[in-house]
This record gives structure tokens, sequence and C-alpha cells, in this order.
């Protein structure tokens, strides 16, 4: 096991990790390198045939797991991972021990990621699908203008409380937000314009919504027993993820937001 | 009620004499001009003046005329204005139009001339001399090693920084159109032109369709807010990535497909379902300042092995502060839009009262991008309406690495622009996804048609090259000295850094 660094990181260095391989894992010791040859490993690890590589002492280093395809991967993070994680990833299993920065899951396509802490800005911005739980609070435009298309439908649990613009342009996938995890009680379960832009997918809230921060292109509905089947196997995912009490997260009413149109802006125009 | 006090904008005149009640007009028009009764009876108000059917008409018998209706004069009140407030007290809608600017601002590149050398510097006759157009678009080194080639010559010592570049042929890419406005068949016939041509067609922000793949060496694909079709295989497949930032045609303004296009092929390369709006929001959300772009800018490097990543922006007032944020992000070269370029559809008040030329764009970002020593570290490419060799040959001179084209090429394939592409509806078969329009254009013939016209340009630069007196068009690279103005005033000179004629 690689051993904890303490102290502040002074810079990051452009060398390359060391990495050491025990059967099918490749274990990296990310301390100060940076992140273009920490990047540079990991691909390298799962190019030698690891399926799983675990990431030591990561403190901000961008782009990890980005682009990376296949199904059976995993990359397993200790530390707090930088921008753009696993940014238009193709299948892998990201699981972090702490918080992580902007840009989780960006235009990602397919794979699952468990943030054991927070995480933040424009999280699952134009995912297309795959699905990310956070342990707890997410930051501004969460879930902005996700896709779903085919077999594809994205999903985003979110443990907490969710800022402003939470599924702004959402054009498809399902994105949740249950208010269980949060670091500052005197927040709203979700911040203003909640879906403004939507004209696709759904969002599931635990609790209710004041209809002022919910965007007008929005209905706003109560979860009725059909969204129920499809809240449970993604609450049953992050409860045995995050260890909460399914039963308790399920018991209360959900508030479900949908768009009113598929063609927001089919009447804007004047003919010419 | 009237529904509409709109009178037609043209009239559609058949020689009766001559026609021969063949039908085609009928067939031809995409806007359903014409029905028959024993013979043609076009519906005047719907007429684009595309030119189709004129085209078509085998007894050339079809005249479109402008519909000369007269008004009180008014200066002020220009037909075309109470037309709009008509249309918009109609509806209460935003007007949407296309292609690029039409009013009568000044085209700055219409009063600068090229010089030429005359007794005391031999001018070059570029067909039996070897003129060079061959352009690298990307960062070049700050400084640059070169090693013996074994054979008396010098090349690049390997590592001179070079690798990153794009390689053309002639100094000429194809801009930025995606499939869903344009159709597949205009797609093929970029690609397959680029890729005879050595240069490279770009496929704006709709997707690559599959049947692109095998002229993926000369394709530049792009990455726009709405991220349709955006995936790691697509950005792999390139030969480098544009970040869509803005548009020339509208600047500030998002994109916005509507459902009626969004067919089961576009869907498919878009990776959205069929019949929904495909929306592309104003900004990236994820780039709010440079710092963001540049996250996103080594994001797209890390995804694609370190491939150029281009950032293409709208000319707008500050374009010169904000081409250098650009190139200090990283971005491997910056595609500058003039407020002239074209676009699928826009509203009609952004298209012609938002941003700036062209020429003034180029000028103000070379000059700044040199006043602070980072010009090598990115190519410009210019762009919002370069209509000729001449308006190419002297953006160069302006500071420009190399020009992009979209309404010219259409043009080439048939358009004839009359800014109607928005309707979906284009008779041509270029700016639509209707099957019984767009197999009007063959790929094949397309190809040929650019690859003619970029092949004309390319003689055309390489006689004013000649004139020049220079044997490669790195030498006229940003060399302002060989430019003149006639009939700007100071300022505008000044800004270009071009002396009125005759100094
Ligand atoms: S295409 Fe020409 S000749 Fe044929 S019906 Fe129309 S107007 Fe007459
Ligand atoms: S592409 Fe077609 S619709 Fe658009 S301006 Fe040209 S001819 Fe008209």
């Amino acid at each position: 096991m690689m051993t904890t660094a303490t102290g502040p990181v002074e810079g990051y260095v452009k060398v390359a990790p060391t990495v050491t391989r025990e059967g099918d894992t490749a274990t990296i010791d990310g301390h100060g390198v940076y992140y273009r040859q920490l990047n540079e490993a990991v691909r390298g690890a799962f190019a030698d045939g690891a399926k799983t590589v675990k990431l030591g002492n990561i403190n901000g280093q961008r782009y990890i797991g980005n682009g990376i395809t296949g199904k059976d991967l995993r990359i397993e993070i200790q530390g707090v991972p930088g921008g753009d994680m696993a940014m238009f990833m193709n299948g892998p299993t990201i699981v972090t021990d702490g918080s992580a920065q902007d840009g989780v899951a960006n235009t990602m396509n397919a794979g699952t990621i468990y943030i054991n802490g927070d995480a933040g800005d424009v999280l699952g911005y134009g995912m297309r699908g795959g699905r990310v739980f956070v342990r707890g609070d997410v930051g501004y435009r969460v879930g902005i203008h996700m896709k779903a298309f085919e077999n594809l439908i994205p999903i985003i649990c979110c443990g907490g409380n969710a800022r402003a613009f939470f599924g702004e342009y959402m054009a498809g996938g399902v994105l949740v937000l249950l208010g269980r995890n949060v670091q500052f009680a005197d927040q709203p379960l979700v911040g203003p314009f909640c879906g403004s832009g939507m004209h696709g997918g759904v969002i599931y809230l635990r609790g209710e919504v004041n209809p002022q921060d919910v965007g007008k292109e929005c209905g706003i509905f109560t979860a009725d027993e059909q969204d129920i089947k499809v809240l449970r196997p993604i609450v049953e995912e992050w409860c045995a993820a995050f260890g909460d009490d399914f039963e308790d997260v399920l018991s209360q009413p959900f508030t479900k937001l949908v768009p009113v149109s598929h063609r927001p802006y089919g009447k804007l125009y004047a003919p010419m | 009620m009237l529904t509409s006090f709109i009178q037609p904008e043209f009239k559609v005149e058949i020689d009766r004499d001559k026609c021969i009640k063949c039908g085609r007009c009928v067939q031809q028009c995409g806007w359903g001009v014409y029905s028959f009764a024993e013979r043609p009876i076009p519906d005047d108000s719907k007429c684009r003046a595309c030119h189709r059917c004129v085209t078509y008409c085998p007894a050339h018998c079809i005249t479109i005329k402008r519909n000369e209706l007269v008004f009180r004069d008014s200066e002020n009140w220009s037909p075309a204005l109470r037309k709009a407030v008509w249309r918009q007290s109609e509806s209460g809608g935003v007007m949407l139009t296309s292609m690029g600017n039409d009013k009568p601002y000044q085209r700055i590149f219409d009063y600068l001339v090229l010089d030429a050398c005359q007794v005391t510097n031999p001018s070059i006759d570029p067909l039996r001399e070897p003129m060079e157009l061959k352009t690298f678009i990307g960062r070049k080194p700050d400084s640059v090693e070169v090693e013996s080639d074994g054979e008396g010559g010098y090349r690049l010592a390997p590592g001179a920084g070079m690798e990153n570049n794009i390689e053309l042929a002639t100094p000429i890419m194809f801009g930025g159109m995606s499939y869903g406005s344009v159709s597949l068949n205009v797609h093929k016939s970029l690609a397959m032109a680029a890729s005879r041509l050595g240069i490279t067609m770009n496929t704006g922000e709709g997707g690559l369709h599959a049947d692109l793949y095998p002229y993926t060496d000369n394709v530049i694909v792009q990455c726009a807010s709405g991220r349709f079709g955006v995936d790691a295989d697509y950005l792999n497949r390139g030969v480098a990535i544009e970040i869509k930032v803005g548009q020339g045609a509208k600047p500030g303004i998002g994109g916005h497909l509507p459902g009626e296009k969004i067919n089961k092929e576009v869907s498919t390369t878009r990776m959205i379902p069929q019949g929904t709006d495909a929306i592309s929001p104003a900004p990236h959300h994820d780039i709010y300042s440079i710092e963001d772009l540049r996250q996103l800018i080594y994001s797209l490097k890390e995804a694609s092995g370190y491939k150029p990543v281009g950032v293409k922006i709208a000319c707008v007032h500050n374009v010169a502060a904000i081409a250098s944020g650009v190139v200090r992000a990283g971005a491997d070269y910056v595609y500058l839009d003039g407020f002239k370029g074209g676009t699928g559809a826009a509203p009609q008040i952004i298209r012609d009262h938002v941003g700036i030329p062209i020429e003034i764009a180029i000028a103000v970002v070379d000059q700044r991008l040199r006043d602070e020593g980072i010009r090598n570290q990115a190519s410009i490419i210019a762009a919002g309406s370069i209509r000729s060799s001449a308006d190419m040959a002297k953006a160069i001179a302006l500071g420009a690495d190399a020009v992009a084209i979209g309404s010219a090429a259409l043009i080439a394939l048939g358009c004839h622009v009359c800014q109607s592409c928005h309707t979906g509806c284009c008779s041509w078969g270029i700016t639509t996804q209707k099957p019984e329009l767009t197999r009007r254009l063959d790929p094949e013939w397309g190809a040929e048609r650019l690859t003619n016209l970029v092949h004309a340009w390319s003689h055309e630069l390489q006689e004013i090259l000649g004139a020049l007196g220079v044997n490669a068009v790195e030498s006229l690279r940003g060399s302002r000295e060989r430019l003149r103005a006639i009939g700007l005033d100071a300022s505008t000179c000044e800004i270009l850094g071009v002396k009125p004629a005759g100094m």
C-alpha cells in the first residue's frame, strides 16, 4: 500500500509517476505528479492489461479517466480529482473516496461514477449515457443539457442539495436530488432556475420545490407509482453505495419536473 | 380580415408562347410556388428567387423579376423596414433569416488594393517558376532547429515543434457547416474535395456521419456547446478539433436546429432523438473564463492524443483581447469569423447588426499577438465572407495564415444566396433534409466543382504572388506594406495598418 503524503504539494512535477502492479491492479502514487504524466500512466496501465487502477494522493489533477473506453475497467481515487474527470469517458467505473471538482462526467458516453463526497459545478454537462452517484451536495448547472439517445439514458443521482440551474436545457435522461447528506442545512434543496430551458428527460426532487425556482418550460407533478418504478433502482444503488436506508429515502414524496414541450422554441419565429 | 399586408417580393413570369407545359418547374421548386392546371400557375408570394426553375426550364421561358411596387419615398422608412413591422405585428415572432449580413456596410476588402513589381524588382511567372502555397496551421516553435539531410540540404530536426501542425496544400479551408443544417451530400462533397485538394473540411457542430470516415485525414471535427455527436471516437477521427465559441453571423447567439430537420440519419449522427429541437446553448457552460477555455482545450487534447485544438470566435469589439486570451489558453489556431459570415439560420436582427468586419479583426488580432510576442503560438484563420481569391490575398496580407470559406463553397454547389436556408426547403438540395431535394446534389459532381473552385483561387493567388515578386505565400503573410487603401478614412487605415494609396 502506498503511504499518504502529508504537507502541501509544492507544484506538480512533469515526471512519470511510479506504477506498481499486482495481478490485475496497478497502483499509482499521484503525489505532486503533473496531470499529463499521471493520465499517461493511467492509460498506460490499462494498455498493459490492468483492470483496476488505484490512484493515491490525488490533489486536483485534471482529466482523470478522460476519454477512456472499456466496460470492465475501474479507477479508484484517493484524494480530490481536478476538473473534467471522466469527460468523454466510455464505460469504466470511477470511485472517489472524497469530493470531486467541476465538470465531472462532462459529455460522458457510458460508465459509472461514485463520488463519496460533494461535487462541483457543471457535473454531467451534455452527458449522453452512464450513471453518476454523488454522496453529498453538488454545485451550479448540474445535469445541464443532459441528453438521451436510443438505449443511452444518462442518470445522475445527487445525495445533497443543488445550486442554481439544476437540469438547465435538459434534453434527456434522469436527474435525481435527494437532500440527504447536506452540508448547509439553511440552503434550499435546489437553487433557482431549476430545469429552465428543459426540453427532454425528467428531474426528481425528494421533497417540495418552490414553483418560482422552476423554469417556465417545466410541468411540476408529484411522482406517482410509475415514477417510483423508475426511481427505485436508482435510489437503491445510491443507498448501497453510500450506506443509507432505502425505505427511509423513499418514504417521502418526490416532485417530478418534466418539460411541457420537446419544441420549446417552436413558435418563437415569424414566418418568413 | 385581411391576414397580411405583405405583397410578394418577386414576380414569376412565364412566357406562355414558349412554355411547353412539361411541368418541370412544378417538380423543381422546393417552396411549392407552382401548381399545374393545364399549364403552370405560379404563386408569387412563395417565390424566393432561388432560380431553380429558371435553370431547369427546358424552354427558358421563366423570368423572376423584382416586384417593383412603388412606395412613397422615405429614406428613413425603407420598404424593407415597413414590411418587417407588418410581419412582426402579424406574428409576434423573431424574424429568422440565413446566409450572411446583406446590409450595405462598407466592404473593406473592396477598398484595398495590392501592390506589384515594376522595373526595379522582378515579378515572377508562376507558370514557369515554383510558387509555394503550402501552409501549416498550428503552433510554431519559438526557435527552429535544422539538421543536414545528408544530400547537401537541410531539414527540420526531429522534435522541432512542427509535428502538431495541420498541413494544407493551399491556404484555404472549408468552414464549419453542420450536417443537419446542410445535407449529407454537401458534407460528402466537401470531404471528398478536401481530401483531393489536400485541405480540410469542418464538420460543424452536428457530428460526423459514418460515410465521411474514409476522408477523416482531411476533416476537422467541431465541439460546440450542444456537444452533438461529440464522443471520444469522434475526437480521435479528425486531424484537429475546433471549439466553436461563436459564429460571425450570430455572435453571442446559440444554435437551434428545428425538430423538422432532425430525421433518422441526422439524429444518429448528432446522437439525439428524432424530431426534438437540437439546441446549442449560447455559451459553453463549462467555459466562463479563459482558464475554463484552457481546461476544455486540454481536455480535448487529452482525449485525442494531443491533436491540434483550434477555437472559433465571432469578431466582436474586443476581438484582439479575446484572441490573445484564446491563444494564451493554448489554442493552436484562432478562427476569426467576421460579421458577414453565413449561417443556416439566425435572427435577422443579430445577423445584420452584431459584430465587426473580418478585415479589421485580422489586422487587430495579428498586431496584438505580435505586440505580445505570441504570434507564433497560434495560426489565424480568417472567415466571414471571403468571396474571391482577391479577398483571400488581402486577408493574408493583413495577417491571416489561411482563409475559410463556407458561403462560397455552397455557391459553387448551386446556392443562389436566396437567404432561405432556415426554411429547410432549399431547391438546390443544399440546406435541406428532404430526400427528394437532397438527392439533387451528387457528391461526385459537388466535389469536382469545389475542387475546381479551390484550384482556380489557388492559381489566382499564385498570379498575385508572382506579380508581387514573391515565391511563397509565407512572404505575403502579414505584409501590410503590400496593401494600399483607396477611400478608407484615416482611422480605419490606421487600425488596418495600411497606408492610403499614393503613400
Ligand atoms: S418548366 Fe418551363 S416549360 Fe416546363 S412547364 Fe414550367 S415554365 Fe413551362
Ligand atoms: S443554400 Fe439553398 S436555401 Fe440557402 S441561400 Fe442557398 S439556395 Fe437559398
